[in-house]
Parts: structure tokens; sequence; C-alpha cells
């Protein structure tokens, strides 16, 4: 097996191809300079400042509010309130969406005196400066009518009921024989109930907002993940059509699903722009994206597994129950990568949501396997342990030899080979299957492992791409770099295709000008952008080869041979050969254009015909301190089965930000839902915990070779959340084999494995 | 049950009105070539916020700026004098995106305000190259691939310089064993621990420990 | 933020005078949690005296072989200070165990001390809270409550002090000096500077209005190992949820004296004078270290969240003075 191993991104260019060459981002002088410009950074002459005001309640409706205080204070230009603000159509009722409704919705704001949620916003103050608008937000005086509200999920359970489909399309419910017959039947058993809690995105860019109005003309600089849905959602709430909507998105400050859609920000700006008649800019403050953009909801998941004493899967089962809004329904798919992990004649998966009075979720970083992986992977290793079976064995006696729920073939997977091979580099034959038996000073020392899946989405995609008369090659598409590296993925497909160094590429992306692609968001974007741009370089490379053949001024003219090539800046037809930019000044002095595109993956033959994947295989080593509890990370692994790499240094970055993810997943994030007043009580990145430098140790990423031909013509798979997959669950595994305590409510704080922790003699 | 949302305290219209007479509008940082600053007044605008003089050097410029006392330097910096490198991720202290050099050290720039910064060497991400060569903390950033969304790195990058100068220093970390020790070796559980007021949520930490060992190695 | 005025100190006498004559003045010096809550509109000064450039930046010896450590000495360089590292090394832990390095090197010392709580509710000024607005209650008591504290808390309020400085320096037995608008100077044991809440938890401190610290003296170290152990939720860059100062001083294989204080447990530093009893005399063994921690928090008080912050406390303790008496 060839591999490529990518432990630290030594600078390199021993590679041979373009494609897949661990080459410095092409954005990284402008990101390290401060020259890289986002969203609440662009200055416009006359540009004014806005400020929101959040809700003090989490339901009721605005009784009295009183602005004349604000209005008159310094600096302020305008105060926005339901009672002011220009028409916008209602919100609509709480249905669930279908995929492409959640996006194109009008999402109004300060539209009604109805609060639905703690810190909806209830007015916006624009001022000159923005230190007079956040002053003069603190002015206002509003008083409500408060209700009583739902904020308990285990308290309202009572209140589940099944939405019509998941997030991303999918079957609610999915059920294949008689599971509970099975289970009653097996002689080993494994029912576990695990809480996953409220979690938040916190991109490093509070999501911000520049709107100007030139005309009928609104152009927005914002930082979006997907230009089209931002799009489609102004237009409508603005009630304008989308082509009257210009989207400015070049850098984006992390998004991570939190800017997929418009959130106050961006509406307010628009409407505040409108109004006044001047560029206006807003910001939420970090307080304010806790309420107001997006978060992953608490859950509860019961996992069942049934199975015989070899430790075969007769039955899973993996039934998830879901905080949801009352009024935007969003069921995270947290149960079905379940439907393809493991193989097992009875299986059942199923969603259910119990409505809160919270704002709607959003799709946060692995929407679906996340949460879902964390307790499913780790009831596997409750699972093992009761067999007393090592995990890794258990999981190759469950490898399925097709899609357990569609019955169609794997397009590739590589989890087996991604499990052997990540023991061996980790030395798991090390680890002492008998749990708190591992000591080294005062520290319990322990190690987990977990698999990994994601699906592989292709979203519709067309590229543009132009050549000039210097061979120099233009690539556009509304594509955004939320971190990811689209830029420098890109840059090597064009160049790659086009055989022309990566210094004659310049990619463009993040403006709705350009044409449409599925932006950055469900790991799809690499696929999707660089699948149309593979095949626009197709098109523009068909061009140039029948001028070439056909115009007399050719140095080509009259060549004719199938075989034709486009390297080291020249153009290969049979035998003879000419300089790209040469042969471009003789036959076209303006340059070649063309266009390619992609079909959404859901609508292709392959797409229902395989069943594809991205895989990978999780270890984690981690010492608990056994005075305190204070668990702290020693190393991690992955090995992934990705399809092909695209840039391995890029995509190393995606993968440990994804398995940091997971240590925070697993170890320290959680939103606190206050049960009286409904406002998330940690909402600062001070109390909110994210893994800081200290917490993440080193870690070593390993891709196999892989080219997974069904998927797509670039044979590349996404790698943005499969990091996070299943990772979270391999630090669980390590905490349990360290302490011999199975914490089933996320985070594993100190206090949760304390109490079971030995004193041991001093 | 009501709930009255009241945040006014008692209000400050006569501070605000006993500086109106003076009261610049809107300042635009220019650089000091012996002229005034701009005054900016918008011809329909309500009252103006006072504002006071001050005069700041950054990245070896002089700036002389009329800004309303709230301003803090990070405000200053993105919203009046064009200076947009320095990011605000959390406005609190708590994120590390605004760090800039103050005299050499590295702060906070959300948690102070600029009129405390008078007489102050100020150095910012856009003034740690020398024209077209990056400083070799910002080339080791590139290298080792230390950031993704690029949002914290200058506040990463500006942090790292001034926590090698603290390295340098002798100044033991929480990492240190022994902080009585005369000097440290800059391992990487301390440069770990020293990058810890500087959160990436892309989670590019390994190879900031990463880029931050070569810089320090001059590799 | 609401509009304020702004003047730069010319001295200290003329800072606290300047104070003194509003009401609604301010000194700021770090700012870092002044302005932190100032952006929130939870503190709303509208006049503030900057007291950050006065000459009260040194560390000087002083007579009784101690240090004077200026109010305005950033955090970075007191526990960078080869003085404070040989001599208070558990001084230097603490200062390095707080915050990050960039605020470490904006905050003062004099700040440190009189940092304010960071119970969310407190941060929410949609919340009830009677540290905030007396007489508005305590959402902390019912609610999400596991930062907060186990001793001398009360029905008013349960928030905690989140200094690490201020435990280290309650173990050492400092001395807070301060200068009041007249010019009067007054110093004030550090056991006797912060308040607990009873039914005023807006009153902090014993300080009055207008009066500046000037210094902190340290006295001479005393004898014994020092170590400062703090537990938390991430490696860094998070508050305490229990920390233990610790000087053991032995004779033999008995503990001659000990000195004990511990943050993220009470409003103040909390000296364990209690635990400190228990070991002066006993054996420096296991027993004495866990009988040690048991008198620490026998008074302790949990309100749900928190209850885990008791055992927690008792274990920390424990092995921070086996720690402390490993090597002394």
């Amino acid at each position: 097996m060839t591999e490529t191993k990518t432990s630290e991104n030594r600078p390199s260019e021993t590679h041979t191809g373009v494609i897949g060459r661990p080459i410095d981002r092409i954005d990284g002088p402008l990101k390290v300079t401060g020259g890289a410009t986002y969203a609440y950074e662009n200055a416009l002459e006359g540009a004014a400042y806005g400020y929101i005001l959040g809700a003090a309640v989490a339901k009721g409706r605005i009784a009295e509010i009183d602005t004349a205080e604000a209005e008159r204070a310094p600096a302020v230009l305008l105060v926005m309130t339901h009672r002011n603000a220009p028409a916008q159509p209602d919100f609509g009722p709480a249905v669930t969406p279908t995929v492409p409704e959640v996006f194109t919705r009008a999402r109004p704001a300060l539209n009604s005196e109805r609060v639905r949620y703690y810190d909806e916003p209830v007015a916006l103050v624009v001022a000159e400066t923005f230190e007079a608008a956040r002053a003069a937000a603190g002015f206002i005086k509003v008083r409500y009518d408060e209700e009583p509200g739902l904020y308990d999920l285990p308290g309202h359970m009572a209140d589940a009921y099944a939405p019509k489909r998941t997030n991303a399309g999918f079957e609610t419910d999915s059920m294949i024989g008689d599971f509970e017959s099975a289970f009653a039947a097996a002689p080993v058993k494994i029912d576990a109930t695990y809480r996953t809690p409220f979690e938040h995105h916190n991109p490093m860019e509070p999501h911000a907002t520049l709107a100007a109005w030139s005309g009928n003309e609104l152009t927005i600089h914002t930082s979006a993940q997907t230009l089209a849905n931002f799009r489609a959602g102004i237009a409508s709430t603005l009630r304008i059509p989308p082509e009257r909507v210009r989207i400015v998105s070049p850098f984006i400050g992390g998004g991570f699903g939190s800017k997929l859609i418009a959130h106050s920000d961006t509406i307010l700006a628009a409407l505040a722009a409108q109004v006044l008649q001047r560029p206006v800019k807003i910001a939420l403050t970090r307080q304010q994206m806790f309420a107001n953009a997006g978060h992953r909801a608490e859950m509860i998941q019961q996992v069942r597994f049934g199975a015989d004493a070899d430790g075969r899967l007769t039955g899973i089962a993996h039934d998830v129950w879901s905080a949801a809004s009352s009024f935007e329904e969003y069921c995270e798919q947290t149960a079905v990568f379940a439907r393809s992990l493991y193989v097992a004649p009875n299986r059942v998966t199923r969603h259910r949501l119990v409505p809160l009075d919270i704002n709607r979720g959003e799709w946060m970083r692995s929407p679906g396997e996340a949460p879902g992986m964390l307790a499913f992977e780790c009831a596997m290793d409750e699972l093992a342990d009761r067999l007393g079976l090592d995990p890794i064995e258990l999981r190759i006696r469950n490898e399925p030899a097709q899609d357990p729920e569609r019955g169609v073939p794997f397009s590739t997977r590589n989890l087996v080979a991604c499990m052997k091979e990540g023991a061996r580099r980790f030395g798991w034959e090390r680890r002492n299957p008998t749990p708190g038996r591992t000591r080294e000073g005062r520290k319990l020392i322990g190690y987990g492992m977990a698999a990994a899946i994601r699906p592989n989405y292709i979203g519709a995609a067309t590229a543009q791409v132009a050549v000039d008369r210097d061979a120099r090659v233009t690539a556009r598409l509304d594509m955004t770099d939320i971190g990811t590296g689209s830029y420098t993925i890109l840059t090597q497909i064009a160049a790659d295709s086009l055989g022309l160094p990566i210094s004659s590429i310049k990619v463009e992306l993040g403006d709705s000008r350009f044409p449409r692609t599925a932006g950055s968001g469900g790991s799809w974007g690499a696929a999707s952008a660089g699948s149309a741009l593979h095949n626009a370089c197709n098109a523009l490379k068909q061009r140039i080869l029948k001028a070439a053949q056909s115009s007399e001024a050719s140095p080509l003219h009259g060549a004719s041979a199938t075989e034709a090539s486009f390297a080291n800046s020249e153009v290969r037809i049979g035998q003879r050969s000419a300089g790209l930019a040469d042969l471009i000044r003789r036959i076209a002095p303006d340059g070649f254009e063309a266009e390619g595109s992609v079909a959404a993956g859901a609508t292709t033959e392959s797409y229902k015909a395989y069943s594809q994947h991205s895989y990978g295989a999780h270890f984690a080593e981690v010492a608990v301190d056994c005075d305190t509890g204070e668990i702290r990370m020693r190393r991690m692994l992955a090995v992934m089965g990705a399809g092909r790499i695209l840039n391995a240094k890029t995509a190393r970055s995606q993968i440990i930000g994804g398995m940091t993810w997971g240590i925070g997943a697993a170890l320290m994030e959680q939103t606190v839902l206050d049960r009286r007043y409904g406002h998330f009580v940690n909402h600062d990145l001070a109390e909110y915990h994210v893994p800081i430098n200290g917490d993440v140790p080193e870690m070593e990423v390993v891709f196999l070779e892989e080219h997974d031909d069904k998927a797509n013509p670039l044979g590349a798979k996404g790698l943005g959340e499969l990091g996070v997959c299943g990772a979270g669950a391999a630090v669980a595994n390590a905490v349990y084999n360290a302490t011999g305590v199975r914490v089933r409510e996320f985070p594993i704080t100190l206090d949760k494995v304390l109490p079971a922790l030995p004193v041991i003699a001093i | 049950m009501a709930k009255t949302d009241s945040r006014s305290g008692p209000t400050r219209r006569t501070v605000l009105e006993g500086g109106v007479a003076t009261g610049v509008l809107l300042a635009t940082g220019i650089p000091v070539h012996g002229e005034p600053a701009d005054t900016v007044t918008a011809a329909d605008s309500p009252t103006p916020v006072p504002t006071m003089p001050m005069s700041l050097r950054i990245n070896a410029k002089d700036f002389a700026v009329e800004l309303d006392p709230r301003t803090t330097l990070l405000d200053a910096l993105r919203n009046h004098l064009g200076l947009t490198g320095s990011k605000k991720g959390c406005d609190h202290g708590q994120c590390g995106a605004c760090t800039v050099l103050v005299d050499g050290r590295r702060i906070n720039s959300c948690l102070t305000l600029a009129a405390m910064h008078e007489g102050d060497e100020i150095t910012t991400v856009e003034g740690l190259a020398e024209g077209d060569r990056l400083h070799p903390v910002q080339a080791a950033f590139v290298a080792r691939d230390g950031f993704q969304c690029g949002y914290c790195t200058p506040g990463q990058i500006c942090s790292a310089v001034g926590m090698l100068g603290e390295a340098r220093a002798g100044w033991p970390s929480h990492a240190s064993a022994d902080v009585a020790a005369a000097s440290i070796a800059l391992t990487d559980a301390e440069i770990r621990e020293r990058m810890s007021g500087n959160i990436c949520r892309c989670a590019a930490y390994p190879n900031i420990v990463a880029a931050i060992r070569d810089a320090a190695e001059g590799a | 933020m609401q509009s304020f005025t702004y003047e730069r100190a010319a001295s200290a006498e003329q800072a606290a005078a300047a104070v003194a004559a509003r009401p609604d003045a301010k000194f700021i010096s770090g700012g870092t949690n002044l302005l932190d809550l100032m952006k929130l509109d939870i503190e709303r000064p509208a006049h503030l005296v900057d007291i950050s450039r006065l000459p009260l930046d040194r560390i000087e010896e002083t007579a009784e072989g101690g240090l004077r450590v200026g109010a305005q000495v950033r955090n970075s360089d007191l526990a960078a200070d080869p003085r404070v590292r040989s001599r208070y090394p558990m001084l230097t832990q603490a200062l390095l165990a707080g915050a990050s390095g960039q605020i470490r090197n904006k905050a003062s010392t004099s700040g440190n001390l009189l940092q304010r709580t960071r119970c969310p509710y407190f941060y929410d000024r949609n919340m009830p809270c009677n540290k905030r607005e007396p007489g508005s209650g305590c959402a902390a008591l019912q609610g999400f409550n596991r930062m907060h504290a186990v001793l001398g808390a009360s029905k008013a309020c349960i928030a905690v002090h989140p200094s690490d400085m201020a435990v280290a320096m309650a173990g050492l037995d400092a001395r807070i000096e301060t200068i009041s608008p007249g010019g009067e100077t007054r110093t004030i044991p550090i056991g006797d500077f912060h308040q607990l809440p009873e039914a005023m938890p807006h009153v902090e401190t014993v300080l009055g209005h207008g009066e500046m610290i000037a210094a902190v003296t340290l006295p001479p170290p005393p004898a014994g190992r020092q170590v400062y152990r703090k537990v938390r939720d991430r490696a860094s860059y998070a508050f305490a949820l229990v920390s233990v100062a610790a000087i053991v001083e032995k004779s033999g294989d008995r503990i001659r004296s000990a000195r004990i204080a511990m943050g993220g447990v009470a409003a103040k530093p909390w000296r364990a004078t209690e635990a400190e009893r228990t070991l002066a005399g006993a054996a420096a063994s296991d027993g004495a270290f866990t009988d040690a921690a048991e008198a620490a928090l026998a008074g302790a008080v949990g309100h749900g969240g928190n209850d885990f912050k008791i055992p927690l406390a008792k274990r920390t303790m424990r092995h921070t003075l086996a720690a402390a008496v490993e090597s002394a």
C-alpha cells in the first residue's frame, strides 16, 4: 500500500504533478500581512455603524418600546424597531422545509412585536460611529409582556414528534428486519443513552455585513459560505429580484456552517442602508452570536446493539431526540451515518424533535456525524468492552460488503485499512484492555479509537475560465474559501489541467457575479467547485485545440492526431508543439473563454448506484490527573481514506482542525440553556470553552492512497468534516480506558470522572 | 408578567453637551505632515459626539486624530485609521485576534483605549514586514500553514513576535518546571502555553507551534 | 459603553482627588476588566482617571526583607521579576496561571486585586444580580452555578473572586497600601481587603471612593516550599475551578507551620486557617494532609452545579500539600 504521510508541513517540492502537492496557500501572504479584507473592513465613503439591541426575554411580545432618548443621543442617525422598519414578508409557519426552501425563505428582522427567542433583535441603532450606536442602544427602554416558554429538552420529551425528513433531505426513520425481537434474543446487549449538549460554531470572525445601495441595486459585503443562499434569502426578505442583489465575500473568517444563511446583521444592514440612503455596516457581537447565528442542538441519543458471543451484530438501533425551535424546524441527521457504517440484519434509526422556545439550530461542522458518532462509537467501545474484544476487531467483524441499508456497493471503502494502519502507527498493541490500570506517576493513561465516516456530496456548480494572450489564466466562480484552501486547490486544478505554472493562474472567488456554485458547506466545496473547474478547463482546451488545428495562423494548423496534451506551457498535438502564449497570440489575440459544470450528486446515476463516503480511523491518548480528574490530550492520530488528496498541506490542516473539534466536543464544549429564562448562560469565549493551543497535542495525519472514480472526475472527496467524525469518540474512549469511568453526558469535564477516581496514596 | 429593559442609568447629557463646542464628528486618521486632521461633519446629522485630539504612533508613522474617548485602540485602528489587519473576534480579551505590540509588548488592543496610548510605539501586523520581505514569523506561518481562515492570524503573529521576545528575556511560563531558572528552553509545550491566549477555531495549533519553532530557531 | 471624559493623572494624590471629586468617576489602569464591563454597560463611569503611567511601577526591597510592589506593576513584570521568582515562586506561578500573555502585559497589580466576578449572571444585564443591581436577586443560586462559591457565600450572592494572584498574595500575608484624596495612606492586610457578600454583595472591598491602591507589600518570604496549583477546565486561559496556594515548613518529619489559601471557592481569596492549625506540629503524612483538607472545607456548602468543588478542593489541597512537602 502506498501512502502519503504528512506528519508536519515541511516546505516540500518533491512531489510530481501539481495536484496533491503541498504548496503553500495562494492567499497566505495576504493573510499573514493583514492584507486580506473581511466583510466589516471594507471602506465605503459615508458608511454608518449599526448596533443591534436584543430581547431581554425569550418569549412574549413587546408591549412598549421607547426610543426617544436613543434618537436624541449624539450622532444617532436612525433607530429602527418593528414600528418603523420597512415592510417585509412574514416569516411563515413552522413547517418542514425542503432543502432549497431553507435557503431561500425570507428571514425578516424587526418585523413583529413578537419575541420568539432570547436576544432576538428588537431594535437597531445606526450612528456615525460604532461607539455612539452602541451607547444609544442602551438608551432604548423596552417593556415586555413575557410568556412562559419551554426550554428544557428532557422535561418535554412528551412533546417529541417525527419531522417529515431530516436535514439534507434524508428519511426521518429507517427500519430493516425486526430489531426489537433480535435485541431481545441477543446474548450480548448494549443499551446506552448518551446526552450531547448545545454547542456553538464560534467562527473567529463574527457575522458582519456592509450593505450599500446604488439606485435599486444592493451590494452586500458579508461573510458568507454560500453566496447563492444569501442572495436568495435577502431577495426574498427585501422582496426584490435576486439579480439586483450582489454578494461579495472573498475572505471569510471561518463559518463551520454558521454562515450558510443570512442572519440579522445582513438583513438589518440592507434595510438601514435603504432607509438612510447610505452604506451601513453591522457586526453581531460575540455575545449576540450565541442566540442569533445558529447552534448545534442538545440531544438525547439511545444506542442499542444486540450481538452474538463473537461480536457479530444482530441488531443496531440509534434513536435521537433533539431540541428544536418552535418556529423553524431543523432536524440534524444524527443517526443517518449509522445506516451505512456496520452490518446487521435488524436495524432501526429514528429522529424526533422536541420544540423549544429557542432560535433554530444550524448546520454545525459535520452535522449528524459529530454528535451521532460521539454516542454511537462510544457505544461500540462499550460493546467491545462487554465482549472482551479489541475495539478494532469488533469493527472488522461487522464490516459490510455493501451498503447495509441501500444494498448498493461502496464506491471506495478503506475503513479496515485505516484502522489497521492506524493501529500499527499508534502502537495500539500497547493499550491495556483493562481500563484504569495504566499509570505514569499520578496520571492515568488511556488509549481510545473510533471509526470515521462522512458522506460524499456534490453540489451543482459552474466555473468560468479564461486564458489571455500571455497564457495567463483567470478562473471565476462564486465559490468561497472559508479557510479550507479553495483558492489554492482550484489554482492547482487549473494549473494541472492546462499545463501551466501556478503563477500563471488567478482564481477569483466570492462574488455572486461569477458563475454559481454550491459554495462551502457539507464538505462538498472542493469536489464540486473543483470538478466544475476541471470541466471548464477541459472545455477551454477543446476550444484552443480546435482553433489551433483550424486557424491558418496557427503553428499547429492542420495537425491531426488524436493525442493532444497541455504541459510545460506548451500545446502538443501528435508530434508537433507550440508555446501556449505564442499560439494564442497568433490565433486568438483576445484569448479564449469556456465554462464547465457539474450536476448535483444526488441526481447522478453514479450516486444512485454507489454508496459514497469518506472513511477514517481516529486514535487518541489521554492523561487523567488522578487527584483532580483533569483530562489532557497526549497525542492523536488520524488515518483517512478520502479519495484523491488535492493538496497534502491544506488537507492535513483540515483534518487536524476537525480532530481538535473532536477534542472540544468530547472534553469542553457546551452551551448551557437556562431552563428558567431561556437564554444561553455562557455566551462568550471566556465561558464557552473552545480548545486553546495548550489543549492540542501532537497530531499525526495519514492519507491512504485512494482515487474514487465514482465520486467525480477528480476522484476527490470532502475533508472539511471527516476529521471531526469519530474524533471525539476516540477521545472519550481513551478517557474510559484511562479511568474505567464511562461518562455518557458530554462534555466529559473533570467533575464527571472525579467521583469514580480512587484516592491514590501519596 | 411584565419585564422592563432599561439600560439607561443616569444619563450623561451634561457631560456630552459640554464637549459639543469643539465636537468633531468623524476623524479620519491621516499621517501628520504639518496639517491638522480632517474635520468631517455630516450636513443633516444630529448632535455630534464629543471627541478629543490624540496623536498615535503606529508602525513608525504619526497619526493625529480626533476621537471619541470611548474608542478602543482596536476600533481606532480598524474604523478610523484604515489599519484593518488587527481583528475583532470577541471585543472582550477572550480570543486574542486583536493582539498588537505596544512598545514591543503584546496586548489585546480591544481592552485598551486609544487615548491611553499617546506616546507609545504601536506595531500592528501591517508593520512587521519590510517591504515585500515577510517577517520571519509571517514567512513561517505561510510555510507551515499556520492558519486556515486567516482571521486570528494577525493576532497570532503579533502575539508570537511578542512572545519570542518574552522568551528571550527569560520570562518563565505556566509550562516552566522551575520558574526561578535563569533561562528557559522554548519547547513545544512552552510555545503551546505561551500562545494559549490566541484562539484559532480552525485549529491550526500544531502548525502554529511548528511555525513559531521554525522562526525561533531561525529556520 | 456610556460617554465619559478622560484625564491622565499627573500624580497619585491628584488622581485620588480627581476620582473623589465625582461620585461617577473611576480609576483606569490596565483596563482589562473595567473596559470589558463598560462595553456591556455593567460599569458606567462618566469620568475616567488614567493612573497607568503614574510612577508606581517599581518593585523595591523593603527594610524588613520583603518586596514592595507598585500598584502599576504589570502582572507579567511581577511574574518575571527575578526576586519574585526566587523568593515568592508561588506568586509567579499564580500570576502565570492567570489569563493570557497579552492580558498579563496590561493588567496591573491593583487592578488584579480589584477585578470583579465572572459570574455569567453578573455579566448579563437582563438577569437578576444583587451585585450589579442590589435587591434584584441572585440568578445563580438556582441557576447555572458550576463556577460558584462553596465558602463564605450568602443567599444574596454566590459569586467567586476570579484572581489567581490574590490567592498567592493571601498565602503570603501581603499588605495593601492605599492613598486617599487628602494624601493620607493606610495599610490593609489582604485578608481584610475583600468583603464577603453577606447582604451587600455589591460592596466588594473596604476601599473608600477615591481611595487608590499605591502598592502591595510582601513580607519576607516565609520558610518552606511554595506551591500554587490551579485546577481548570482547559489547559490554559480559563478561570480556576479551584486553586490552592500552599507553603509548608518542615522540621524533620513534622510540619512546623503551613500557610494555605484557596481560589475559586469564595468571593475572596480564602485563607484556610483551620487547615493550617490542623497541620501545625503534625506528622508530614497523607493523613495529616487529608485532615487539613477536611478542616478547610468543613463549612463548605454546594449549590448543585458546584457541589463537586468540595471534593475537588479537598483532593487538590491534599496533593498540593504533598507536593509542597516533597522537597521542603
